[in-house]
Formats: structure tokens, sequence, C-alpha cells
């Protein structure tokens, strides 16, 4: 049993030589991770944005940006990320439109969580009495002042936790990128080792990286949502 | 020179709104008002005149639309036809600057509706800094001198969901008068409380009455009506059917449909 350890030390998928591959070109999937980095804050950023303005909308009067709002949501929640990549990859070039990869990368992906997070900032507006509203609009606030004075406030402790996730699935769905030649971490880890062959210290390091970007800010949000339950009543 | 015309300044001022006031007379004015939800008329051609500093109380049985009537005087709800005329500003134009006329015609709401997040002094000064741009100091001050007023001044570091009923709707009294407001409504203000709260709420209410505020009160409670009234208006099916001083109201009525609300009320 121990020669069959020690064997699979040696040259097994887990080999330590492919291990020690690994840490040798460190510094390649170090870029890759700055890439991830930075296409995700991109991307939470236009997704926030996106959802946070749909999202009140949504809850508005006007029936005309209600309905847009809708068929926006609908579209991007029910159909493949990977195909709007595709479709704006591939058949936008076709009509002209021709943009770096990683621009890419933040508009579809914060795209199609904005769809999510507009959805999320919909329902926790909606959980909060109607009574708020109609106080601080009949003080005198505009409606998108009372949203930022009085609702969203509010709404934001229910919002927290299902935000986080958004945010948490955003970071992984980044990995599309992968698929057209994004620099991130997934087509790092996929290009470098479909050379050499070091598949399970690739792919394992990969998903570590992606772990510590996600693990942290789902904690962070946890601490938040359990100090938010006892605000309000000090 | 300069000194003189400080001196000077000051009081025109203060007098020359004294006058302005005094010269708007009619503050809410509603003249032919119809409102529908859908196939169910709300409102049936309501005309009224209310003036500055009158206190006017609204009665009715329940589903009348006595609530209808005093959201639409905020704009809360849209009127069908018909027009509001507040503080000389048509509020049913679509163009109408209705958040201006909001500061100045507060409302008190049935359930209370305190900003959960914001604790009782935040509640009062929110609107009065982000909404009339008061200075934060000035804000709060007067904001303490009304709690002061309705009793709660001890609360003022209080969130809303540690009062009783009773307290909360005070509070949303003292957070009504911080915005300095010519008129406050009153929708059913003391209907979602418990028995032994209404009376203090009540009394709050009552005491305005000494302010030079309009007020229009909504409400099922006849012995406050009584007192504190001006004029009362009786509303059924969504019609007026009644308007008169609380003596003609109550004692004099010749009105079947009035006696019989008003045997209902006293015999329950």
């Amino acid at each position: 049993m121990l020669v069959g350890f020690i064997s699979f030390l040696n040259t097994g998928p887990f080999a330590l030589f492919r291990w020690e591959a690994l840490f040798k070109d460190l510094p390649v999937f170090m870029k890759s991770f700055g890439y991830t980095i930075v296409l995700s804050i991109g991307a939470i950023l236009l997704a926030f944005i996106i959802g946070l303005l749909f999202g009140i909308v949504s809850q508005a009067k006007n029936p005309v940006t209600r309905g847009l709002v809708r068929i926006y949501v609908e579209f991007f929640q029910n159909t493949p990320l990977l195909i709007q990549v595709f479709f704006v990859y591939y058949g936008l070039p076709l009509v002209g439109v021709v943009m770096p990869v990683y621009l890419i990368g933040i508009i579809c992906v914060g795209l199609y969580h904005g769809a999510y997070i507009s959805e999320v900032v919909r329902s926790g507006i909606g959980s909060i009495p109607r009574g708020q509203l109609e106080a601080a609009m009949s003080q005198g606030f505009t409606y998108w002042k009372a949203m930022g004075y009085v609702v969203l406030p509010q709404a934001w402790r229910v919002m927290l936790p299902p935000l986080t996730n958004q945010a948490v699935n955003l970071i992984k769905n980044t990995s599309v990128i992968a698929i057209i030649s994004g620099a991130d971490i997934m087509f790092t880890a996929n290009s470098w080792s479909s050379v050499n062959l070091h598949y399970i210290p690739a792919f394992a390091f990969a998903a570590i990286l992606y772990f510590i970007l996600c693990f942290p800010l789902a904690s962070v949000a946890r601490k938040l949502e359990e100090k938010n339950k006892k605000l309000y009543s000090k | 020179m300069i000194k003189c015309d400080i001196i000077l300044h000051v009081p025109k001022i203060r007098v020359f709104s004294f006058f302005r006031e005094r010269m708007l007379r009619k503050l809410i004015e509603i003249e032919n008002v119809n409102k529908f939800y859908g196939d169910f008329q709300a409102l049936k051609d309501i005309s009224l005149e209310i003036e500055a500093g009158e206190k006017v109380v609204i009665l009715g049985p329940s589903g009348s639309g006595k609530s209808t009537l005093i959201r639409c005087m905020n704009k809360l709800e849209d009127v069908t036809d018909g027009r509001i005329v507040i503080n000389n500003i048509d509020v049913t134009k679509k163009s109408a600057p209705i958040h201006r006329v909001r500061e100045k015609v507060a409302m008190v709401f049935q359930d209370f509706n305190l900003y959960a997040h914001k604790t009782v002094l935040e509640n009062l000064t929110l609107a009065p800094i982000k909404v009339q741009k008061v200075k934060k100091e000035d804000a709060e001050r007067t904001g303490m001198e009304y709690l002061e007023r309705v009793g709660l001044a001890d609360k003022a570091n209080a969130y809303p969901a540690q009062l009783s009923g009773g307290q909360q709707q005070r509070v949303a009294i003292a957070r009504a008068l911080n915005m300095h407001p010519l008129a406050i409504l009153f929708d059913e203000p003391t209907s979602a409380l418990d028995p032994e709260m209404i009376q203090e709420v009540l009394d709050v209410i009552a005491g305005l009455a000494e302010m030079n505020i309009t007020m229009v009160v909504v409400t099922h409670e006849m012995g406050f009506a009584r007192s504190v009234a001006d004029r009362i208006v009786f509303m059924d099916n969504g019609s007026i059917i009644e308007t008169g001083t609380p003596d003609e109201f109550f004692n004099k009525t010749q009105n079947p449909r009035v006696q019989g609300f008003l045997s209902k009320i006293i015999n329950h």
C-alpha cells in the first residue's frame, strides 16, 4: 500500500511534480486572478446600478417603463448567459460593433445579473409597507428621494442575503469569459493545463482562487445580516 | 443707516407674512370632485371650502369616502375630475408643484407610518432637513419642542417599534408639526389604537386646535368632533350630506340619514 501511495505521488494525476510546475508558473495564475477581480468589480458595479435603477422603476406607477423593465428581466433571466456572450462576441462584430473581450465580459455578466438584482430590489421594495412611501411623499419628498431616504434603507435588510448570492454567483459566472479567450482564471487554468496535462492542480488551484474571492464576501454579508437583525431596537 | 435698515426690515417681513396669511382666507377649495375606482364611484360631486385656521371634522359611516377625500387633498389619490385648490395652487393639474404643497399640508395616518429605521427625533427632522433645507440644529431644536408638546421628549432616541401605538401617533403628530404646516390632515388618527390610548392622542390633537393651524380630521370619535370642530361635514355613500356647526349637527339636524347615523352611534 505504501508503495502504491508513493507511486501515486510520483506519477498519478495528483503527482507532486505537477504541483511543483504549478507553483513555478504562479505569476501567470496571479495575473489571471487580477483579471478576474477587475472583471468582477466592473460587472458588479454595472449589475448593481442597473438592478437598483430598474428595480425601483418596476415598482413605480408608469406602465410603459415597467413593461420595458419586465421584458429586459424576462429576456436575460430566461436565456443562457453563454448565448448572450456568444451573441455579443460573434454576432455584434457582423454589424460593426467590436469590443475588447474584458468589456464584453463586464457588459454581458453585468446585464445578466442586473436582471436578477432588479428582481431582488423590486421584491425588497415590495416588502416595505406602502405607508412608508406615502408618509415620505406626504412630507414633500419626491418619489426618488422617498426611495433613497426612507424605503431603500429599510429594504436593504431584506435584500442583503439575496444580493450577496448574486454577487457570489456573478464572480463565478465571470468564468464564461474563458470561452471567448478572456485571460481570466478559468481560461488560464484551461490553456496552461492543456499544454502540460497538469489538469488537477490547475483546476483545483483555480477553484481555490474563486473560493478566496467568494467566501469572504459571503461571510461579511452573513455578519452584516446578524448585525442588521438587532438594528432599530437598541 | 445700515443698522436702522435691519431693525426696520425684520418686523416688515413679519407684518407682511401676517397679512399674507390673513389674505389666504380659503386654504383648501374643493370643486365638483368625482373619484372613480373602476366602476365604483368613491366621491360624488364633492364641493367644500376650508378656511385658514378652521377645524373641520369629517364624519360618516365606513366606506362613505371620508378617507378618499382627505387623501385627495394631499394628492395621495388622484381625482377623476373636478378641482382641488390648496393655498392657491391647483393640485389636480398635472404640472402642479405637488411637493411644494405637501410640505405645507401635513398628513397624519391611521397606522402612523413612522419611519421604522429612524429614531423618533430623526423622524421629526428628516423631511425638514432634506425637503425644506432647514439646518439640522434648527430642525432638532424645534423637533424637541414639539416632542415636549406631545409629552415624548424622553423618547427622542427610541425607535418607533419600541413605542406604544398611542405614543407612535403622538410622534407622528409632532413630525407633522415640525414641517410648520399651514394645515394638518388627520386620516382616522385613532382608529388603529387600543381604547386606552385613544384619549392621549385626542388630547394632543385638541391641544393643537389652539394653534392657528388648519385641521381636517376624519374620525369616528363623536365627543372629539363635538368639542374641537368649528364645522362638521357628514358624508355618506361618496357625497356630502350635511355640513354645520357641532351644535347644528348633533342637536338640530332634520336630515333622516344623519339622525339614523347618530342614533346608531349613541345607542352603541
